[in-house]
């Protein structure tokens, strides 16, 4: 069992927790991921790693309420337990060798970016960062990764605050207006956002690294769910990524796989929503 | 008295009913049936069956106890060597090991080794294993990686001379293949639970959530202060067969369709959380028993029809004999000498799979006569899912984080086949992890012959 030591709402339907997890703080790296399993009949989800601390033993996850899980997981309070939480998973994200970096965070994908962010600058490495969200409110942890870029890019959909826009947008002003050159692009976030982000910084010939997270159940290396298509190779995003070439990634194929489950999972809900009460107790 | 030349039938729950439901499908021996068949054992002087058996149970002292009606002391006399022997009683190929030995084969039918060893660790289950004797400790710490067969027998045999032994899972539940591999229609999981009740009652601790590799590496135990670790991580990645379609939502490996039934119960959703599709017609690829698990599984999740795809014939088929008798009797439908060549989808969902006939030429690298295809026999199934049992690759997280573990060109530690000895000081391995895909008694052999090297290491006397 795990203990949650600290939840916070960073927007709506979206939480922080911080969960002591002594042994996976000890091996926490930027760029992997946790799996975890609320209660007995809980099905077990991966979540990437937003923040660790190696002292108090903790590991930080950041989740959108989406599905039953993560509605199970939300309800959960301070003081209370995850049934199984286990990693660190993946391999971590390299930074060798690099000297100007945009990273690329839409919605929850501004979490995992944070540690990234964080440990780039702890290197030495110029990093710009363009945040994109629905609306001013759903803006997550601008405040937390302001102190280790060079610049921070806003954009919203609707306007509400900074570009009025998607963050491919500010992308490509970025690359087509201002001149900027990067090493390195960095996305994660929503498919099709990254799907987007690489078509663009193909064109510009700027290599591009994407956090994949597909239907995974084990996590461990066993299973095979998690296969992603990289160029002509079959990938296994829970023991070759989460990091993939963002070029060479088969976005349309990771889509479909993603949704295969969809009537499952509504089917998930709708019990969950029905039965009105948690149902881990 | 005059040799019976059948053995004694076992009972099992009906076809027809079984078809669609989890229960266990074999019903074990009564008192009486199991003394009847224990008697058929003419106590050969020279045993061959216990050579025939990877762990060496003591065959013919056990059986003989039965005939006496000393049941719960025949299960002690099996746990001297095995330290699942209800597990083994229900999973074991006994038709190519200890039966396979038997004398009375040249006869008739080989005594029912595997029945008789269920029969006696079930009796002593049913009344309560007894505490087992508390070895004298010494102050040693070994670890042992993965909760699977391999693991747990190592982990029982270095309890019994006295270690502090902790073993480490990576997933949320103890008993790896044996949990999330094997359904619980062959292999209860209450009673996996029960063997290792029994470990916990040795002094073995167990930890779950540890990925070894990852969240421990072997250095990391070593600096805790475990002196010896032994590997038995198990299977790894899924084998596909690298043909067109494989990527269609409704294509599953074997472990992973296997795993989302038995590990995470995906058959009572919506009640358990993990979700499984439901499929009209399903074809599974593969002979193993791996193969026909994922087939019975597939049948029970209500299937309408469920094909076994196999490129030779049932002759070289590796699953059980039983394994393959109680498929066929439950209405799967077996497909052989078929090898599927392409996956067919529409909107990104399986709908069919093509298949070409094959015929057996000469022997190839594994003895058994190589599958051709037969120009021109080209057809298609309608299906839709495909399940992929061919085997898996050995887990490759140990490999990429332990330094000084050398590996086989396709994945599997390489270690020493009498003491499973890998090319580092104090670390042992053994099992699928090493052998690649094979079975749980094979597994349980290696964890032994490791438990005794790891003892003679520690300074113990053999």
């Amino acid at each position: 069992m795990y203990k949650i030591l600290r939840k916070e709402k960073l927007a709506p339907s979206v939480y922080l927790m911080e969960v002591e997890a002594p042994l996976v703080a000890r091996k926490a790296q930027p760029g992997q991921f946790i799996i975890l399993r609320v209660y007995d009949m809980g099905e077990r989800i991966p979540l990437t790693i937003a923040d660790y601390d190696r002292d108090k033993g903790t590991i930080t996850i950041v989740f959108q309420e989406i599905g039953k899980t993560t509605k199970l997981l939300a309800a959960l309070e301070e003081g209370q337990y995850i049934q199984d939480f286990a990693g660190p998973l993946g391999k971590p994200s390299e930074f060798d060798g690099l000297k100007t970096v945009l990273a690329i965070g839409g919605g929850v994908g501004a979490a995992p970016l944070y540690p990234q962010v964080r440990r780039m600058h702890e290197m030495g490495i110029d990093v710009d960062v363009i945040l994109g969200a629905k609306s001013k409110d759903y803006l997550i942890l601008t405040e937390e990764i302001k102190p280790f870029c060079r610049n921070i890019y806003i954009a919203t959909d609707d306007g509400s605050v900074g570009y009025h826009g998607f963050v491919s947008d500010v992308l490509k002003k970025l690359v087509e207006e201002d001149g900027q050159t990067y090493d390195r692009v960095i996305a994660i976030g929503p498919l099709i956002m990254m799907k987007v982000v690489s078509g663009i910084t193909k064109q510009y010939d700027i290599p591009t690294i994407v956090s994949m997270n597909p239907i995974m159940m084990d996590g461990t290396g066993m299973c095979g769910a998690c296969r992603v298509k990289v160029g002509d190779e079959v990938k296994h995003a829970c023991v070759d990524g989460p990091d993939f070439d963002g070029h060479l990634v088969d976005f349309d194929e990771a889509m479909r796989r993603q949704a295969f489950y969809k009537d499952e999972e509504r089917l998930a809900l709708l019990t969950l929503e029905e039965g009105g009460q948690c149902q881990c107790h | 008295m005059p040799l019976k030349l059948e053995r004694t039938p076992m009972r099992e729950q009906d076809p027809a009913q079984r078809r669609r439901n989890f229960d266990e499908v074999a019903l074990g021996y009564s008192p009486d049936e199991a003394m009847k068949e224990a008697q058929r054992c003419i106590q050969c002087k020279r045993p061959l069956c216990v050579d025939g058996c990877p762990v060496h149970v003591q065959i013919p002292q056990f059986i003989k106890l039965i005939t006496e009606g000393r049941f719960e002391d025949a299960a002690q006399k099996i746990k001297e060597t095995n330290n699942l022997p209800a597990v083994c009683g229900r999973v074991c190929p006994q038709e190519e090991q200890c039966e396979a030995q038997c004398v009375l084969n040249r006869k008739g039918q080989s005594v029912a080794i595997g029945r008789l060893e269920r029969f006696a660790a079930d009796y002593q289950m049913e009344r309560g294993i007894p505490a087992p004797e508390q070895p004298i400790k010494t102050d040693k710490k070994v670890a042992v990686i993965g909760s699977g067969p391999a693991g747990l027998t190592a982990a029982a045999d270095l309890a019994k001379l006295g270690y502090d032994v902790t073993v480490f899972e990576s997933f949320h539940e103890l008993g790896g293949v044996l949990v999330y591999g094997i359904p619980e229609f062959r292999l209860p999981k209450a009673l996996v639970k029960q063997e290792i009740e029994s470990l916990k009652r040795l002094g073995v601790n167990f930890v779950t959530n540890v990925i070894a590799g990852n969240t421990l590496t072997i250095d990391d135990l070593f600096d805790d202060g475990y002196q010896a670790v032994f590997i038995g991580t198990g299977a790894g990645l899924p084998k596909f067969m690298d043909i067109p379609g494989e990527s269609l939502n409704g294509v599953y490996s074997a472990n992973e369709y296997l795993t989302r039934v038995n590990l995470m119960k995906a058959y009572l959703f919506p009640k358990a959380d993990t979700p499984i599709k439901k499929a009209h017609k399903v074809a599974v690829v593969g002979g193993g028993n791996v193969a026909m698990d994922a087939a019975r599984c597939a049948l029970r999740l209500g299937a309408d029809e469920v094909h076994i795809v196999y490129r030779r014939s049932e002759a070289e088929m590796p699953a059980r004999a039983e394994e393959v008798h109680h498929a066929k009797e439950e209405g799967i439908i077996f497909d052989l000498l078929t090898n599927p060549i392409r996956i067919i989808g529409e909107n990104g969902r399986v709908t069919g799979m093509e298949c070409i006939k094959m015929e057996l030429g000469e022997p190839d690298a594994s003895g058994r006569r190589r599958p051709m295809p037969v120009k021109g026999s080209e057809f298609i199934m309608e299906v839709d899912a495909v399940i992929m049992a061919l085997g898996t690759t050995p887990n490759p997280l140990i490999a990429s984080t332990t330094h000084g573990l050398d590996i086989q060109p396709w994945g599997g530690i390489i270690a020493d086949e009498a003491t499973g000895a890998t090319s580092r000081p104090g670390v042992y391995a053994g099992g699928d992890a090493v052998t690649g895909a094979a079975t749980v008694i094979l597994a349980m052999g290696a964890g032994k012959k490791a438990a005794a090297a790891i003892h003679e290491y520690l300074g113990g006397k053999k």
